[in-house]
This record gives structure tokens, C-alpha cells and sequence, in this order.
């Protein structure tokens, strides 16, 4: 372990919930917004959980800044209350009985601090984080963004060493999403400490995340900066949500067999092995007829299966060996006239397919 | 085969209900109809008799003669008095029962409902054998100390209480059980300690059923007869409540008694226009 680690968090450890077991192994550093990201049910409300102390891991430990937390194997347990970690829920929790000043004044009261200086201490974090004019409201009182800033003025307030935000936009109009995400983005960049971010929204992810861990099925399915896991996507999810059609296959120097059927040509950097093959859907090109020259390596035949318009391109559903999701302008579609059931022929360049070993994990 | 029925006449205003707000008829069978008006002549008539029959007049005099007043205060304060110790003992007892387990939880909980169910008179000589003079526990409350329970204000205090108590314990568990705990789980997070959450959080949010199970707490008290007249008697001034002395009053004094009944009414609309946000709009919200 090296001293930049033990500063931070560090998490390694089963937490079992009834039949859903999460097994993760993570390591957050001082000032890094470590995203979270994965469909429902993937373990990630269950992950900060643990973290924050209200569900104890069943195997592993905990530890935050050098201390442990959690440690299932000499039973040491730090209760949620003793846990310096400020945690901003989904639907943010604030209590409807106290106005905004008191909701942020809650965490610095119960630590035991008097009532004027808790009073000082959230005047602060109001000033800061632009609430003092809504000091005096209650939170039905408040908007989706206002009520954001409120549960992360009141996580601050407690000054934690770790920040948790469980889908911290999800709650919002996405009128207002934006500008509380840039927002959000500024407030993190303040936080010294490290902060970990449970999202299902890849563009949250991207824009807050520092570094992304992917989790499904209550485990690790890839790891890496934001850039990396939108290029070279490891897992059918990840692709999906970052718009990129994804084959995973068998490399063999300048050609890919791809285990869903059909091949591709690849540039050949003497790669070997089982490989995932990312491909966007704005790189193929689509023709009526089998292009007869053409500097594409790669040309198949597919079937129309399905076209949304989606603002100004419309996405073909095409139906292959192998299968693709195509980009193309609704002019082309009319040119093409292309219909469910059309017949069409696909072509990729070598050099727009992003080849890459099946672990997609980048070394921190 | 579909028999046709000859159309039948619907008013304007029907239409323009059914219009507004949709659905079929809401004109009710016969069958129903007819039960239901006896059920509402059942409960309403005697009432109306209590008005009837009420020495309007000479209400005051009627009011403040004989043990009225006396027992009004009796009643009024022995309620209240129950009403606090019930919020003292029995909003902790609802939250163990709602928020932890132990084994014979359930059995508890049975327990503690039991006198809902019970005759209150039973209450009472249960807290005659317990308390009384030669009670199991009385017993050693008379000769170690000189205490004796029964007959005195304390015996109404602790009668009321047994009967009352559990409305409280139910309506405070219910609303405990059903109340979000994400709150609970958010004030551990800001650092609150179990006893502050529960101060700070839990009970300020249980506040609308506190107040509701304490109200109900202090009418069921109010209007407590059995259990009361077993375990404290009837000494006018000292024991003798309200609902007693109404029913010493029919005897000797019907107009007294008359008097007293409406005042105890006057108290129960109080009570249900208080609840009225909870029980009159339909089923009980806990």
C-alpha cells in the first residue's frame, strides 16, 4: 500500500444483501471523484452503503484516511454516526421538520457544537453554496436544484473526509440538470477529500467522474478514467451507454472471428487472444449494393431491422453477421430508401475499429 | 342474449355529475339502503334523546350542584395525568416494539393490546390483586411503606392508565413502522447517535400520530368507568369521575346526570374534531 492510498478510501470487502452479493475492491484517493457507474440492482446504493456504515460488509474491511472502518475478520465496526463521511442521498433526505438552516446546521449540532456556532458553521456553508436567501424555508418549499444544494451545503457541513452522492441529479427536471451538474462539478473540485459518486447517467459520469469503476451484477466489470471507458468499453452496458456497437472475438493477427458470427478486419498489430472490438455507429457506411472499389477492408450484408430518428441522424438497427447499430443522415435514408426489411451493405475502415484485450481495466 | 332495458330518466344535475366526474350510478340498492338508515338511527337517536331531554334551563345550576364540578376536575386532571404518563412509558414502549427484535416481541406486543380488548372491569380486579391491599405487590407496598393504592386518586390515575395506555403504544407503533427511516439513516450519517435521531428526527416527524394517539389516550381515559370504579371506588371528590358520577346522578338526580352526559359530549365532538384530519376523511392513516 503506498502513502497516497492510505490517505484515501479503501475498499475491499463482500457485502451480502439476502441473495445479492457485492464484492468490490476500490481505492479512492484524496480529491478524486471516483464515479460509480452501472445499471439497477448492480450493487452501487449497496457499495455506499457500506461505506457509510449502514450496512456492515460481510467479508473484508474498510478503511478511510490509514483508520479502519469496517473489518469483518476482527469484527471492528465504526457505527454511521462515528464515520466521518458526508452522504448525499438520492432523493436527498432533508428533514421536512426543520427549515434549510437547520437541515445544514444538523450535523456540526449533533457533534456538539452549541447552538450559535452550529448556527456560524451553516451560515457558512449556506453563504457558499448560495443558500442564504432560502435559510428560513422549509425543504417542500424548495426546487429539485435548491434542495441539491441543500443536502450537499448539510453532507459539507458535518466536514467529512469522504463525500458519497448516490445519483445526486437524479431527482431533477433536466431543464435544471445541467446547471446544477456544472455546478456540482465546482463543489467537488473543492472537496479535499475523496468523494465517491453513484450515477446510471453516462454523461454525469463522464463530466464528474475523475475515474470510473463499472459495476454489474455486484461486481467490478471495468475500470479507468472517463475517456478510456467511453473508447474502449468493456462490458455490453458500458457500450450501450456511451453509443457504441461492441464484439467481443477471437484476434488472430490482421483478422477478428467474432463469437456472435462474422468477422472483421482489423489493423494487424500481431494481436492474439480473445479481444473486444469497439466500432462506432457513425463509422460504417451504408450502400444498396456490394461497393465494387472501395478502401474499406470490412463489407457485409445486412437486413433494416429497425430506424429511430434521434435529433438530426436517424440510428438503423441492422441485422448481420455481425449485427450493428448504424448512424446515418435521414437524407441518406431517403436516397437509400431504406424500410424494415431492407437489404443493405455495410463497409468499416480497418483503422475505425478500437481493438483491444477483453479485460478492459486501465491501470490506475 | 342481452336483455334490453327501457331507458330510465336522468336528471340534469346527475348528468352533469356523472359528466364531471365520471363512473355509473351512485344511487344506492335498496338493501343496503334500508340497513344503513336503521344503523344511522341507532347511533344518532339516543343522542338526539340526551338533547331532548336536557334540563337546558337550569343547566348551570344542575352543573354546578351535587359532586359536578368536582368530578369534572377529578376527570379532567386524572386524564391528563394519564395522558403524560402514557407519553413518558408508553412512546418508548412503542418504539422497542417497532424498531427492535428480541425474542417474545410478538408475544409482547400481544400483551400490551390486550387491554383494548379486555373488560375494563377484569383491568380493574387484575389491578385489585396486584395493587390492593393484599395484592401480590400491594401487599408489600402497605407494610414496608404505609401505601395504599386502591381508593385513592392514584387507583384512577393507574386504572385510566392500564385502559388507556395501549391506544397510544398502537398509534405511536403504527406511525413508527410506516414512517420513512431514510430520514433516521441520514441523521446517523450527519453523525447523530441513536438517541438524538430519535429526539431530533424520529419524533418530530411522529408528531401528527403523537399528538393523535395522545388525544385518544386522554378521551378513552375520560370516559374510563369499570376498571376505575373496581379499583379506585366512587368517593365523591376523590375518585368519583365523571362517567361515575353520571351514573350515581341517573338515580337521585336525573338532570344532573343529563347535565354531565352533554359535557361529556361537548369533550368527544372536541376530541373528533381534533382527529378530524385523520378519522373523518376515511380510514385511518397511521
Amino acid at each position: 500500500m503506498t502513502q497516497g492510498d492510505s490517505d484515501g478510501l479503501i475498499v475491499d470487502a463482500e457485502v451480502r444483501r439476502g441473495d445479492f452479493m457485492l464484492a468490490v475492491s476500490l481505492a479512492a484517493a484524496p480529491g478524486q471523484v471516483l464515479g460509480l457507474l452501472g445499471p439497477n440492482g448492480a450493487g452501487k446504493s449497496t457499495l455506499l452503503s457500506a461505506v457509510a456504515g449502514l450496512t456492515p460488509v460481510s467479508a473484508g474491511r474498510i478503511t478511510l484516511a490509514g483508520q479502519v472502518m469496517d473489518d469483518a475478520s476482527t469484527g471492528a465496526f465504526v457505527e454511521a454516526a462515528g464515520r466521518p463521511v458526508g452522504f448525499v442521498f438520492q432523493n436527498y433526505r432533508l428533514f421536512p421538520h426543520l427549515n434549510v438552516a437547520d437541515n445544514v446546521a444538523f450535523s456540526p449540532r449533533v457533534r456538539g457544537m452549541g447552538r450559535q456556532a452550529a448556527k456560524s458553521a451553516a451560515g457558512h456553508w449556506l453563504d457558499r453554496l448560495g443558500l442564504t436567501d432560502l435559510a428560513d424555508r422549509k425543504p417542500g418549499q424548495l426546487s429539485g436544484g435548491q434542495a441539491q444544494r441543500v443536502a450537499l451545503a448539510r453532507a459539507l457541513a458535518g466536514q467529512p473526509a469522504l463525500l458519497l452522492l448516490d445519483e445526486p441529479l437524479s431527482a431533477l427536471d433536466a431543464g435544471t440538470r445541467l446547471d446544477v451538474q456544472a455546478e456540482l462539478k465546482r463543489h467537488l473540485a473543492e472537496f479535499a477529500g475523496p468523494c465517491l459518486l453513484v450515477t446510471h447517467d453516462p454523461l454525469e459520469a463522464l463530466v464528474l467522474a475523475d475515474r470510473l469503476l463499472v459495476l454489474e451484477n455486484g461486481r467490478i466489470a471495468q475500470e479507468g478514467t472517463p475517456a478510456h471507458v467511453a473508447r474502449r468499453p468493456g462490458t455490453e452496458y458500458v457500450a450501450k451507454l456511451v453509443g457504441l456497437n461492441l464484439y467481443d472475438g477471437h484476434a488472430d493477427g490482421p483478422e477478428v472471428t467474432l463469437t456472435g458470427g462474422g468477422s472483421l478486419v482489423i489493423p494487424d498489430r500481431g494481436q492474439h487472444g480473445d479481444v473486444l472490438v469497439a466500432l462506432r455507429p457513425s463509422s460504417v457506411v451504408v450502400s444498396s449494393h456490394r461497393p465494387q472499389a472501395s478502401s474499406a477492408r470490412n463489407a457485409w450484408p445486412a437486413r433494416v431491422a429497425g430506424l429511430t430518428l434521434l435529433a438530426d441522424r436517424v440510428r438503423l438497427d441492422l441485422a448481420g453477421q455481425p449485427s450493428a447499430l448504424v448512424d446515418v443522415t435521414p437524407a441518406a435514408v431517403a436516397e437509400l430508401s431504406l424500410s424494415p426489411g431492407s437489404q443493405v451493405w455495410l463497409t468499416v475502415k480497418a483503422t475505425d475499429l478500437e481493438v483491444y484485450a477483453r479485460d478492459g481495466s486501465q491501470p490506475a | 342474449m342481452v336483455t334490453r332495458t327501457a331507458p330510465s330518466r336522468l336528471t340534469t344535475r346527475e348528468r352533469a355529475r356523472r359528466a364531471a366526474r365520471g363512473g355509473a350510478s351512485r344511487s344506492v340498492p335498496a338493501p343496503l339502503l334500508v340497513p344503513a338508515l336503521i344503523a344511522v338511527g341507532f347511533l344518532v337517536l339516543p343522542l338526539l334523546g340526551l338533547l331532548i331531554r336536557a334540563p337546558w334551563r337550569h343547566l348551570g345550576a344542575a352543573l354546578s350542584g351535587a359532586d359536578a364540578t368536582q368530578a369534572l376536575v377529578l376527570s379532567l386532571w386524572t386524564a391528563s395525568a394519564t395522558t403524560a404518563i402514557s407519553l413518558v412509558i408508553g412512546v418508548p414502549l412503542a418504539w422497542v416494539l417497532a424498531r427492535s427484535s428480541f425474542p417474545g416481541q410478538r408475544l409482547l406486543r400481544a400483551l400490551v393490546t390486550l387491554p383494548l380488548v379486555l373488560p375494563p372491569v377484569v383491568g380493574g380486579v387484575a389491578l385489585l390483586l396486584a395493587f390492593g391491599r393484599t395484592g401480590f405487590l400491594g401487599h408489600y407496598l402497605d407494610s414496608w411503606f404505609g401505601l395504599t393504592i386502591p381508593f385513592t386518586p392514584l387507583a384512577v390515575v393507574m386504572a385510566e392508565t392500564f385502559v388507556a395506555m395501549p391506544f397510544l403504544i398502537i398509534t405511536v407503533e403504527g406511525a413508527l413502522r410506516s414512517a420513512d427511516q431514510g430520514f433516521e439513516e441520514a441523521a446517523a450519517t450527519l453523525g447523530a447517535k441513536r438517541m438524538t435521531v430519535f429526539r431530533r428526527v424520529t419524533v418530530p416527524m411522529i408528531a401528527p400520530s403523537l399528538g393523535a394517539g395522545a388525544v385518544l389516550c386522554w378521551a378513552r381515559a375520560l370516559g374510563e368507568f369499570g376498571a376505575t370504579i373496581t379499583f379506585a371506588g366512587s368517593f365523591p371528590g376523590q375518585t368519583e369521575t365523571m362517567p361515575i358520577a353520571v351514573y350515581y346522578a341517573l338515580e337521585n338526580d336525573p338532570d344532573a346526570a343529563i347535565a354531565l352526559s352533554l359535557v361529556l359530549l361537548l369533550v368527544s365532538i372536541a376530541v373528533l374534531i381534533s382527529l378530524r384530519d385523520r378519522w373523518l376523511r376515511g380510514g385511518i392513516g397511521s
